[in-house]
């Protein structure tokens, strides 16, 4: 009983990482069709953005929290500056943004060996997120519990965005036809900056996040973005809804697996249960209809 | 406003950037098949005619290995300049030739020929991973070159082109097995990374404990890199096995260290030997998380020998007061030494004349003195168990009573027959 409380939790725990990571992601790959391969990268930047206000404000409970809207603007100005200078240039040409994004996050992954150093950095967590609570016998780490709750907060942030403000109106106008959209005067340059200045806002957040349960370093990002882009593909491309079903989902299965087999072990059954779903419903859990003739 | 770039023009840019990043900038490719073509009787190309000798380095400065093979390379770096400061080896300047393994195997072996036969040195040093050595191995056997390799590893090898200065299983993990079955432990969990070390160490443990009566109650393993170890320490805090011992690799001991910790499991309640957690990599992991865990290696800084005072302040006094010496990195140290010895003892830099020379030949290493054993080509080592202190350096709580002569193949062990077939 314990043990199945400690592990449907390990199951909600990485569904919420899973759900931190991607959530940008579908955004901007929804969206824009840019496949960001520097998303990651900027989850990395977060995760250093945490570690630097560490070294200014030393205590811990206080930098976590300086860092999350930092890391937000970090990582929205790095994928800013990456959609101004490059992105704009390539939309509706997907391998073209893979190559070229990619080559920036390994630009971006050796631009922080040159600054931090190849070694992982520590950031502390803050005395009250250390330890944890017990339910029905099960620890509950409050790192995880935080992170749950950073990732539901996010979401409700990013749906309130997109379903109530006439920013996130004109956002959901480009998705759906992005032609139609421009022809009725929303400005789809001015959109795809801002969306695209939230999605890598939210890998930051992401990034912030991790540095919580894992290691800062250079390499952070690729831990994660195959994992991110796999929530996405399944949830969906474009669906939050899907992104967030996908990522409890995939958390809870690959902890399940894990658990009754290894964690080498659990990670192939879980990609060859997306890769049989993706056979039988390759649009993912939720498709998009638009009205789009391309 | 609309700044047009020729898709044409930009893709093969893009691509050409890319097949640079990935193959390293500047240098020549060297086919790793042609260099480790087998039978080719080579002439070495060596160059022993002038005031300098050519040494190569070869330690992985980017990837996922950088954070502990950077340092290795610091340590060779130190010791190169000292030899030169003492006059050399046989009265010539070591001129170091280094290459980026860039953390892949097919790139060590790549380097490594490149090293050997364009660059002509008279010995190589580095390597970390047992795959890369590995990969190294054919290329140093098929042009009769020789591998100084400074890392613990799982035994069970042995070559005549690769001198070994790391501990193998039974200066390292048999030890620490020996300290836990001191200390009463009655069960052990198993956590390690996925390749071929942690796999053949915990194969040994596995066959330690079935001759000793000691449980082991799990054994997981996670993919290099892993972050993710919630599963795993549930599944180990419901062991409640005695001890842990943990055989990661780089970046995933941060997280599962920090897991760890998150569930309420302690170095009081269940704690953990680490195999590759040196004081470098303590910081990273974050002393909050590891002060009071422990460690099986053959060095740590605070030994107090002549030695060692020595090398830790001219460490410190070339690369900063905040750095700290592990043992890969004293092992590193004490490689291009015991070179140094051989080529003395030798009277030349050729390689045959290195080998025949090896057997025998000590170091005052910061460890304490270290014999080359000619059978094998691995070192004679001091096995220490340590606990990490609230400096993040480690306390040496437990040493061997003398020196252990290597034993690569646990020949001198009953219960190992089976595991050296």
């Amino acid at each position: 009983m314990e043990l199945l409380i400690g592990q449907m939790f390990a199951g909600l725990s990485l569904g919420s990482v899973l759900l931190l990571a991607a959530l940008g992601l579908s955004l901007t790959f929804g969206q824009m069709g840019v496949i960001n391969m520097a998303h990651g990268e900027f989850m990395m930047a977060g995760a250093y953005t945490a570690f630097v206000v560490q070294q200014a404000i030393s205590d811990a409970g206080v930098s976590l929290l300086v860092s999350i809207p930092l890391g937000f603007l970090v990582g929205g100005v790095l994928g800013l500056v990456l959609e101004v200078l490059l992105l704009r240039r390539m939309y509706h040409r997907p391998l073209d943004t893979l190559l070229v994004t990619f080559g920036v996050a390994l630009i971006l992954q050796q631009a922080a060996r040159d600054i931090f150093g190849a070694p992982s950095v520590d950031v502390r967590a803050p005395a009250w997120l250390q330890g944890n609570i017990e339910m029905l016998g099960a620890p509950i780490p409050l790192t995880r519990l935080f992170i749950l709750a950073l990732s539901l907060v996010c979401l409700a942030g990013l749906v309130l965005l997109l379903k109530a403000t006439p920013l996130g109106r004109r956002i959901r106008a480009v998705v759906l036809n992005r032609d139609l959209a421009e022809t009725s005067g929303v400005s789809t340059r001015r959109s795809d900056q801002l969306t695209f200045f939230i999605g890598s806002g939210l890998a930051g957040v992401a990034g912030v996040a991790v540095t919580l349960i894992g290691s800062t370093s250079p390499y952070l990002g690729t831990n994660y973005i195959v994992d991110a882009f796999l929530v996405v593909v399944a949830g969906g491309i474009g669906q939050i809804k899907g992104a967030v079903i996908a990522a409890f989902a995939l958390g809870v299965l690959q902890s399940a697996f894990e658990y009754s087999t290894t964690a080498s072990i659990g990670k192939v059954l879980i990609l060859i249960v997306i890769v049989v779903f993706l056979q039988l419903r390759p649009q993912g859990i939720f498709s998009l209809k638009t009205r789009s003739l391309a | 406003m609309r700044v047009s770039v020729d898709k044409r023009a930009f893709l093969p840019l893009a691509a050409a950037a890319m097949a640079a990043v990935l193959t390293g900038c500047g240098s020549q490719i060297t086919d790793p098949a042609s260099a480790g073509s087998t039978g080719s009787t080579r002439t070495s190309c060596v160059d022993t005619s002038g005031s300098n000798i050519k040494v190569g380095f070869i330690n992985s400065l980017s990837g996922t290995m950088a954070i502990s093979e950077s340092t290795v390379f610091d340590s060779l770096t130190l010791a190169a300049e000292e030899i030169n400061a003492s006059g050399g080896v046989l009265g010539k300047q070591l001129q170091v030739v280094s290459e980026d393994g860039a953390s892949e195997p097919t790139k060590f072996a790549e380097r490594a020929g490149k090293l050997i036969q364009q660059d002509c040195t008279a010995a190589v040093f580095g390597g970390w991973t047992s795959s890369s050595r590995k990969a190294m191995l054919p290329v140093f056997e098929a042009n009769d070159a020789l591998l100084f390799y400074p890392v613990q590893y799982e035994g069970l090898e042995s070559s005549k082109n690769i001198f070994y200065t790391g501990a193998t299983t039974n200066q390292q993990i048999i030890p620490a097995l020996d300290y836990l079955a001191e200390q009463g432990t009655k069960s052990l969990f198993l956590v390690g990374s996925d390749y071929v070390f942690p796999r053949t160490a915990n194969k040994i443990i596995q066959a330690y404990a079935a001759a000793k009566g000691i449980k082991i109650l799990g054994e997981e393993y996670t993919p290099l890199g892993s972050t993710e170890f919630s599963t795993i320490v549930n599944k180990v805090r419901d062991s409640k096995a005695d001890a842990v011992f943990n055989t990661l690799n780089g970046d995933s001991n941060v997280a599962f260290f920090r897991q760890y910790k998150s569930v309420g499991l302690t170095a009081d309640t269940m704690p953990v030997v680490s195999v590759s957690i040196a004081e470098e990599e303590v910081p990273g992991v974050g002393l909050d998380n590891v002060e009071g865990q422990l460690t099986a290696w053959d060095y740590y800084q605070t030994l107090d020998t002549p030695a060692n005072k020595k090398f830790v302040a001219a460490f410190k006094a070339k690369f900063g007061a905040e750095r700290v010496t592990s043992d890969p990195m004293e092992a590193a140290y004490t490689s291009l030494y015991l070179w140094k010895a051989m080529v003395e003892k030798a009277g030349a830099f050729d390689v045959d004349k290195v080998q025949a020379a090896a057997d025998g030949v000590t170091f005052e290493a910061p460890e304490g003195l270290v014999t080359v054993d000619g059978k094998n080509n691995h070192i004679t080592k001091t096995p220490r168990i340590g606990k990490i202190n609230s400096q993040g350096l480690i306390d040496t709580v437990w040493s061997s009573p003398a020196a252990v002569q290597p034993d690569p193949f646990l020949a001198t062990y009953d219960w190992a027959k089976d595991l050296a077939k």
